[in-house]
């Protein structure tokens, strides 16, 4: 088994090269299937890895290949090699499977796309890209695949390339990405000079020996590249605008995987975060709560069907590192998985929602679709269960584990736990009854039936731009088989995911024993009784509860003066922070910038003509001196002679 | 040639075959019967001399594959005496801090040649492409002071017509801003070759063999070493071109026929980088420790400073040629780190850069052809009517930004990873410049590739066959080293190993340890120590 690792990246790295030649050849549908197949028998290879892994002690969970040496200069040493342990392949289960699931939606979604190859060209690209990133064997090999899911990333949000803003939201996503890859690369490097290796078995092995501030820089600068990827305080702001994406690009790519791949990260250098200084695990703990808090507050007051889950799932990754600065590294993995089901369905679900819609996606102009997209909104509304926390449901026991570590960490963290759950129940229920339930909008022409959007979009003075339906009466309808099974599936995960992990007895925690080789360094257990445990889930619940009743009551009651109370501007707006570094970026920034052009052709490039003149004229000058007369020749030459003479004289006499 | 035959000297690895004059004298003879030609056949002037580039290259692929990977010094030498007294003599020499530049120059004119052909005049045009390539493979391979001075000036003359009778409105201003402004700079390096053979001679016969100068450190006093760097130094400087003698760049780039920007920022900007190795490290060790503090703060201001120039271009080609201050900091970062990791990521990054920039500035012709630009302000949408050459460009441009798994990423991240052993805070900041190369090169890109094109942008035509042809070995190239760099790094590495062994043999440099994997780890500091009293016995 050991020596079949590479297969799992190979298989999708096959499929990209096979479709980048033949992909035209092939065409649709055909082309699609076999980005599927690729990555579908990548997913078998994981669970045979994973079955494998199961059949060995705890203690020898962990199998190895090395395939080449990549970088070899010196003493630094880097080999293109793979680890598979519980870690990485718990993750590489849920990657390979959803990514299964979401090229097969895709083949339906992407239906009739001029680009239709070239999208599972990146597909495949991109999955390939993952894999490496988790079961790479060392920090570098991980930096690969993490800048491989980078650019596919850009590629993808780019894809529909004719409009400026998707074009604008690609290389945002890449430049932002990069801000947090200075920090990745920062670590790397002090990771090397302390330790001498970049592999994880001798990074975890060597830990111990860190210095106290090398360690905290290091892992000070890996949740700084954790922060760009997984889309946290301050650089979440590409997230939101990456929806501009085809929407199972943002269910694969800005949901379930990629963006969970800095709590990996993380996850995966708890030793070198345990010998950090305490201040490191706090920062960590900080920003994610607030994160999660912040981008719960502005989704509730998005119209827009994706924008709504984009911040949804920047505020659910601040949940994660919640629970990774409370040491909580097992709740922060449950969460994603769980995150990784009920998310992704929810973005398939909008898609197959905007699919029907044709190409709406303002839930304004949604309503009542619950009687024409059964399979779709019965699944959604799993989905939003889960989200929300509500018992038996996936989320209900991954948060509250993370609620119950950051109780452990503060009161103060725990209480904006809290305050997130009650918004995400709030805005998911808004969601829910916004577009699957109330009075249909979409079977008038838009003028007629919301005013007020018409208004905005006969303002914005762009003819049907990306997310703009027609404006006249839509005819909803469900999705094909392609799409609605991987919805059943994903559902049907949503739904039962909490099995992985149930708190009730300690052979019930099923991923917290699997886990345990990989994050024991630095886990912190929680030691409460029961009494405690059950009540904090029963707040939790209740607030839960309470958010979804009031979403029923303001939307489906339809108090409009409540609505409007609760969506506030300021939250639309998603507390004028991206605009203000737009503003800052092309103000201030723009200027600095400028600055320094304007220097270097003014000042360098100045300097360098003004010396060119200068021996020019100065040049025209001399040729005076050149007279032709021999006498004045002879004259020079004398003057010359003399100042040798003294010079010679003088040296000698010194 | 007899003469040459009977030349080559008796070391270990015995050359029957002078191959080295043979893979520089090809071009000179290409250029000289292309120039003979006639004049009305313009097509078969063309194939004439791509055809001695082709030879060209394929000496270059023999010299490699003759190569001896484990040997440090210079190997396939050939020595002829040209003057007795002082001593100069043609003498030729390969190692693994020479080689790939080697192969890098046989790949790219031929490749130059055919992606770029001139609008008018055929004949003198590849004439001197062939007189240009025939210096630099000259001067990458000149064991002699002289001889490389000679190779190292004449690369300005066919360049400077290149420019003046091929390129753009400007390029009058262009070239001889580029040839005066070099030429200053060489000035002072003759000042430099001269004084250093002399005053190394001692009185006694002067020669201005590399070796023999090199091997006998001591000899010149250390400040004078040190005035004597500086003169070949700037030279050097001005070549690469640190900042802040880099205004000549942008200018010559834009001016500069595609084939001259190509061979210009492939090959001719490594002389410079080339020579700091060659003629600053292993010539003056002492002197090269003592500038290094300097020389990187010049490569760190560079790679900020360039990137950030580069953003505020409204020129594609100009964009390039910052890119291309910004890149070649790195490597003058890397070099004057004097680590291992340093030098060889630095060597292993001219040619990254030279494979990359030099499809770029093929690519940015690419473009021209089709809408007679560069101003990115009437370029937009390309991607949709020629969706390959946007594809080509996307790979090329992402070598560019440094992907990993491309060659642009395994040059920068060995250098950074060597800078950090000496210098780490340098190093911090220029890895700003990583985010900064994504920031310029995407921004162009979407101003070329992306939005709806209008007018003239929506007839582009696609990426053609024989241009395809052209790309693809440049791409072959640039995934393989972004792959598998350990072809390349098993030649360098001995080489550069010696190099920073000659450094630190003459002078008080102590290239800090690497801690082995699972060894016992000891700090930094105490490292240092260690080394040292292990150095002074």
């Amino acid at each position: 088994m050991q020596n079949a690792l590479f297969l799992i990246p190979a298989l999708p790295l096959a499929g990209f090269i096979f479709l980048l030649f033949f992909g035209k050849r092939l065409g649709e549908p055909l082309a699609g299937w076999l980005a599927t197949a690729a990555v579908g028998s990548s997913f078998l290879a994981t669970v045979a890895v994973f079955f494998d892994l199961v059949s060995k002690d705890a203690e020898h969970r962990a199998l190895t290949q090395k395939l080449f040496a990549w970088l070899p200069v010196g003493g630094f040493h880097v080999d293109v090699g793979f680890l598979a342990d519980p870690l990485s392949v718990t993750m590489l289960l849920f990657v390979t499977g959803i990514a299964t699931l979401i090229h097969l939606y895709a083949i339906g979604y992407m239906h009739g796309d001029p680009r239709f190859t070239k999208f599972f060209v990146y597909l495949n690209l991109f999955v390939f890209s993952m894999i490496m990133l988790v079961l790479g064997d060392n920090l570098l090999i991980t930096f690969l695949g993490w800048e491989g899911v980078g650019a596919c990333s850009y590629f993808l949000i780019s894809f529909w390339h004719e409009s400026e803003a998707n074009a604008s939201a690609g290389k945002k996503a890449f430049v932002t990405n990069r801000i947090g890859d200075f920090g990745f690369m920062v670590a790397i490097f002090f990771t090397f000079n302390a330790l001498g290796t970049l592999n994880y078995a001798g990074i975890i092995s060597a830990s111990p020996s860190l210095a106290t501030t090398t360690a905290t820089v290091i892992a000070a600068m890996l949740f700084l590249g954790a922060c760009g990827k997984s889309a946290q305080l301050p650089l979440f702001v590409w997230l939101p605008d990456a929806m501009a994406g085809p929407t199972p690009v943002s269910a694969l790519i800005h949901a379930a995987t990629m963006v969970t791949a800095g709590i990996y990260l993380l996850t995966r250098m708890n030793p070198v975060i345990a010998e950090a200084a305490s201040w490191v695990p706090w920062l960590i703990a900080i920003v994610g709560a607030l994160t999660a808090l912040l981008a719960a507050t502005i989704a509730i007051a998005q119209n827009d069907i994706k924008k709504v889950l984009a911040y949804s799932t920047v505020s659910q990754l601040g949940y994660m590192f919640l629970a990774v600065g409370s040491g909580a590294y097992v709740a922060a993995i449950f969460h994603m998985v769980t995150h990784a089901f009920f998310k992704a369905l929810m973005f398939l679900g909008s898609g197959s929602v905007i699919h029907g819609m044709e190409d709406e996606q303002d839930m304004r102009r949604m309503g009542g679709l619950f009687k024409v997209m059964k399979v779709t909104s019965v699944t959604f509304i799993i989905g939003f269960v889960a989200i929300a926390g509500i018992f038996p449901f996936a989320g209900f026991w991954s948060k509250d584990e993370i609620l119950l570590s950051a109780f452990g960490k503060s009161p103060v963290l725990w209480v904006a736990g809290l305050v997130t759950a009650l918004l995400t129940a709030f805005y998911m229920g808004r969601q829910v009854f916004m577009v699957f339930f109330g009075e249909p909008k979409w079977d008038r022409p838009l003028a007629e039936a919301v005013p007020a959007l018409a208004a905005e979009r006969e303002a914005s003075g762009v003819h049907q731009g990306h997310g703009e339906g027609p404006s006249e009466a839509i005819h909803p309808h469900e999705s094909g088989w392609k799409m609605t099974l991987p919805l059943v599936v994903l559902a049907f995960f949503a739904a039962t995911a909490g099995l992985l992990n149930l708190p009730m007895f300690d052979r019930t925690k099923f991923l917290e024993h699997w886990l345990d080789p990989v994050v024991s360094f630095g886990e912190v257990h929680v030691h409460e009784g029961p009494v405690f445990k059950v009540s904090v889930a029963m707040i939790a619940l209740a607030l839960a509860i309470t958010g979804i009743l009031i979403a029923f009551a303001v939307y489906i009651r339809k108090r409009e003066d409540l609505a409007a109370k609760i969506e506030q501007p300021i939250f639309a707006n998603g507390w004028n922070y991206d605009s203000s570094i737009t503003a800052f970026m092309g103000g201030p920034g723009r200027k600095a910038f400028e600055a320094v052009a304007w220097f270097d052709r003014t000042i360098i490039d100045g300097a360098v003509n003004g010396v060119g003149t200068l021996v020019r004229d100065g040049s025209g000058k001399g040729r005076l001196t050149q007279t032709g007369y021999v006498r004045n020749y002879a004259l020079g030459l004398a003057f010359g002679a003399v100042a040798l003479a003294v010079l010679l004289i003088s040296k000698a006499v010194y | 040639m007899s003469a040459l035959l009977l030349a080559s000297e008796g070391t270990a690895y015995h050359a029957t075959f002078p191959i080295l004059s043979a893979v520089v004298l090809t071009p000179v003879v290409g250029a000289i019967v292309v120039a003979l030609m006639s004049k009305r056949r313009p097509e078969v002037a063309k194939q004439v001399a791509v055809l001695f580039a082709v030879a060209t290259g394929a000496l270059t692929f023999a010299i490699l594959g003759l190569f001896k990977t484990s040997d440090a010094g210079f190997q396939l030498t050939d020595q002829l005496t040209w003057i007795k007294d002082p001593h100069i003599s043609w003498a030729l020499g390969v190692d693994g801090i020479s080689l790939w530049l080697v192969v890098l120059t046989g790949v790219l004119f031929p490749i130059a040649m055919l992606g770029a052909p001139p609008h008018h005049d055929d004949k003198p045009f590849y004439a001197w492409l062939l007189l240009l390539e025939a210096g630099c493979l000259g001067a990458f391979l000149a064991r002699d002071l002289f001889l490389f001075f000679i190779f190292f000036e004449i690369v300005l003359v066919p360049m400077y017509f290149l420019i003046s009778g091929w390129g753009y409105d400007n390029r009058k201003y262009a070239a001889t801003k580029f040839f005066l402004y070099t030429m200053f700079g060489s000035a002072f390096m003759l000042i430099g070759v001269i004084a250093t053979a002399y005053l190394h001679a001692k009185g006694g016969p002067v020669t201005f063999d590399l070796q023999t100068l090199a091997e006998g450190q001591g000899i010149i006093a250390r400040s004078t070493g040190r005035w004597l760097f500086l003169s070949f130094a700037i030279a050097f400087a001005v070549k690469v071109p640190l900042f802040p003698f880099h205004t000549w760049l942008p200018d010559a780039h834009t001016q500069a026929p595609t084939a001259g920007s190509v061979i210009l920022a492939g090959v001719m900007l490594k002389l410079g980088t080339y020579g700091f190795l060659r003629f600053g490290l292993y010539l003056f060790p002492e002197a090269s420790v003592w500038a290094a503090p300097g020389m990187v703060t010049l490569g760190v201001i560079g790679i900020i400073y360039g990137a950030i120039c580069a953003t505020m271009q409204r020129d594609l080609k100009r964009i390039i040629a910052y890119s291309s201050v910004a890149h070649l900091g790195f490597i003058a970062l890397g070099t004057f780190s004097l680590t291992r990791q340093g030098l060889a990521g630095g060597v292993f990054q001219m040619v990254a850069h030279g494979i990359t920039t030099g499809a770029l500035f093929l690519l940015c012709g690419f473009i021209y052809e089709r809408r007679h630009t560069y101003n990115l302000a009437d370029l937009g949408g390309l991607q949709k009517p020629a969706p390959k050459l946007a594809a080509v460009f996307t790979v090329v441009m992402m070598a560019s930004i440094g992907l990993p798994g491309l060659n642009g990423f395994v040059g920068e991240f060995v250098i950074l990873q060597g800078s950090f052993l000496t210098r780490q805070w340098w190093t911090v900041v220029a890895v700003i410049g990583v985010i900064l190369a994504a920031l310029y090169l995407l921004w162009a890109y979407q101003r070329v590739f992306h939005g709806e094109p209008d007018g003239e942008n929506a007839k582009v035509f696609d990426l053609k066959f024989t241009e395809g042809l052209v790309m693809a070995p440049l791409i072959g190239i640039i995934v393989f080293m972004g792959v598998y760099p350990k072809p390349f790094f098993a030649r360098i590495e001995p080489a550069v190993v010696r190099l920073v062994h000659h450094v630190e043999a003459n002078s008080n440099y102590v290239e800090p340890k690497v801690a082995r994997d699972g060894e016992k780890i000891v700090p930094r500091d105490e490292r240092r120590e260690v080394a040292n009293e292990e150095g002074g016995h």
